[in-house]
């Protein structure tokens, strides 16, 4: 009830607001978005970024309806992909695989049926699928800690490493990290799943930190991680000790790098925003002509002290 | 009933499978790592274990009076969440002072009551699978703190959680305070399931509904207060929760649940109820915590292997303790 008002709404303004670009492409589309539920920090901003520039593109072409789907799990993805083909026509499919596998085959037959494909994050296990492919920079994104920590440690210094939920991107994110450091003398004592969960990480450093007199640095590879490691430090009183580097850019981790925390020297980004990417250019190739297939990766920056600034977001929930 | 006669010496081998794993895990341990038995590892698995240790024993009594919660996870984000949003809404008028902090965990107490007291009703009165009625409030509890939370993370004014952090970190003559009412909840657990009419009306009820309703015991609130009890003892995890962190997301207490159940059946209590062990079940919580505490501290497998592991050990303590048992 609400979503119709809503839309009667933006239709309304739609009409007064874009009524040039209405004449110049009067057919209507609908693109379909399924992205896995907020089930954690990361997620949580995707879904907050989603919403956000499905809002705001319903605003600025009325010719659009948006289907936006939430999945717990890969086989709820499937059956929200098939009920947006069966029962709302749509022209285009934004989708970010909650699993590899298991979600290539049903993409493939929305692909085969003549549907827009653009694929976000997680890539299809077949190649040539989708039309367009947006994602973030995993291999980078480990690239650009580690060489942080080889610019900022000297030779012998002793790091952990707290890593994800095993899945192919977490190990490209760590042998990425871990190439990086070939050769500088720098020494990982460990590296344990965290899960990039908080308490989980908590539980993993304060095992480090009884098993490991001397620990000069924590890649953390994640902030809510970060959140969980920073305090079993501190409980264990070794905050001078060791400095950690999260990522993916949560706003209360940001806020800390840009105060000068020297706890939190620095962050990598690995933004939820790509959804917005893939949205935006999967709508701009429906209602103009401009080309936008092949593949987008977004860079993983290094935030410092000096550009925090520019990747901090107080509104969005991560 | 041959029962009876079999339980009188029985229970010595109960109690001897789980401890017997849980003495092969602290010998394994301390001659894996020599910080394993030292204070700060000590102390800081025990703190850890105190949040599922505290459910597990309310989860006791359902199981021992033949019912089953699978939303107190869910149910401790929720409380979690709820906790929070109160304080930090509580701190224009009222400022950071302790009142917002007892406030803070009265909220956390009234929430995990009233949200016990649902799964009761729903699960005595309206006689739905209990199951199903918890199946179902672990998804509502769920998503309402993900809701709550918008996806994100709620987190504790940064002030208050300087006063709040204690509750956790520190404690009474070296002993964290999360220790001090783990320890404080299952002696109490333990009295009133050995020597309170309470703890046998569950044991009744779970081993025989209907004998138990012609012996003049009250099923339908005894069941009510197993929930009410377990409900209020998520509160109390959750009051000692959230100064660790200070946040609440929908990724909190995740498969606390699970952990709960299995920490309960490896203790020794029957799933299909009638009879309890609450020392069993400390026992249990500690297996578990044991088991990653190890992992991490040895770091001799793949981290990938955890799983499996835990798998593994979790099987065999039921299987030492079951040994002789399954003819009955």
């Amino acid at each position: 009830m609400l979503r119709r008002s809503v839309l009667a709404g933006v239709a309304l303004a739609g009409t007064l607001a874009a009524a040039p670009l209405a004449a110049q492409d009067a057919q209507e589309y609908t693109i379909g978005v399924a992205i896995p539920s907020a089930t954690h920090g990361f997620m949580g901003g995707l879904n907050f970024h989603a919403q956000d520039t499905i809002k705001r593109l319903e605003g600025v072409y009325p010719q659009l309806t948006f289907v936006l789907a939430t999945a717990g799990n890969a086989g709820k993805m499937v059956n929200d992909i098939e009920d947006m083909v069966a029962t709302r026509d749509i022209d285009a499919l934004v989708v970010l695989p909650f699993e590899s596998e298991p979600l290539t085959s049903p993409v493939k037959a929305v692909a085969d049926a003549g549907i827009w494909v653009t694929v976000v994050d997680r890539g299809l296990s077949q190649p040539g699928i989708e039309d367009l492919y947006v994602a973030g920079d995993n291999p980078g994104f480990g690239r650009v800690a580690g060489e942080y920590f080889v610019d900022n440690l000297e030779s012998g210094s002793k790091i952990v490493i707290l890593r994800g939920i095993p899945t192919t991107l977490d190990n490209e994110r760590v042998e990425a990290f871990e190439a990086a450091l070939d050769g500088s003398g720098i020494e990982i004592l460990d590296k344990q799943h965290g899960n990039w969960n908080r308490d989980d990480a908590f539980n993993v450093m304060q095992d480090y930190l009884s098993k490991y007199p001397e620990i000069d640095a924590v890649w953390a590879s994640d902030d809510d991680m970060a959140v969980g490691v920073m305090e079993a430090i501190a409980q264990a009183g070794r905050t001078e000790e060791m400095w950690v580097v999260g990522g993916a850019g949560m706003k209360q981790i940001i806020k800390r790098i840009m105060d000068g925390d020297p706890q939190l020297p620095v962050n990598v980004t690995y933004p939820p925003a790509q959804i917005s990417t893939a949205i935006e250019m999967t709508a701009l190739g429906l209602v103009s002509q401009t080309p936008v297939s092949g593949r987008m990766i977004i860079g993983s920056q290094l935030v410092t002290p000096e550009n925090a600034e520019q990747f901090y977001f107080p509104d969005s929930p991560f | 009933m041959s029962e009876t006669t079999a339980k009188t010496w029985m229970p010595s081998f109960h109690v001897l499978g789980p401890l017997l794993a849980l003495i092969v895990l602290i010998i394994l341990g301390a001659s894996i790592n020599s910080n394993f038995l030292s204070y700060g590892n000590v102390t800081n698995v025990l703190a850890r274990s105190a949040f599922i240790g505290i459910i597990a024993v309310g989860m006791t009594f359902v199981i021992t009076a033949g019912g089953i919660d699978l939303s107190v996870g869910s149910m401790a984000a929720f409380v979690a969440g709820v906790m929070i949003l109160v304080m930090n809404a509580l701190i224009p008028s009222i400022g950071v002072t302790v009142p917002v902090v007892l406030l803070g965990m009265l909220t956390a107490l009234v929430a995990g009551f009233i949200a016990g007291w649902v799964n009761g009703v729903l699960i005595a009165t309206v006689k739905i699978e209990a199951f199903i009625v918890t199946l179902g409030t672990m998804g509502i509890y769920r998503s309402l703190v993900t809701w709550l939370a918008d996806g994100g993370t709620l987190s504790l004014d940064f002030d208050l959680r300087g006063l709040y952090r204690p509750v956790y970190y520190d404690g009474l003559l070296g002993v964290s305070w999360p220790i001090i009412v783990f320890a404080l909840v299952a002696i109490l657990g333990e009295l009133a399931m050995r020597h309170l009419p309470f703890g046998r009306h569950c044991g009744a009820i779970g081993a025989n509904e209907q004998v138990a309703k012609y012996s003049a015991i009250n099923v339908q609130r005894t069941r009510i207060a197993t929930y009410v009890l377990l409900g209020m003892l998520v509160g109390l995890a959750t009051i000692m929760y959230v100064p660790r962190l200070g946040s609440a997301s929908a990724s909190t207490g995740v498969l606390w649940e699970l952990e709960a159940i299995a920490a309960v059946i490896i203790g020794g209590t029957a799933l299909k109820g009638g009879y309890g062990r609450v020392w069993g079940t400390v026992v249990g919580v500690l297996i578990l915590s044991l088991i990653d505490n190890i992992l991490n501290l040895a770091s001799i497998v793949s981290p990938y292997l955890n799983g499996t592991i835990q798998g593994v050990i979790v099987i065999l303590a039921v299987v030492l303790q079951r040994g002789k048992k399954t003819d009955g």
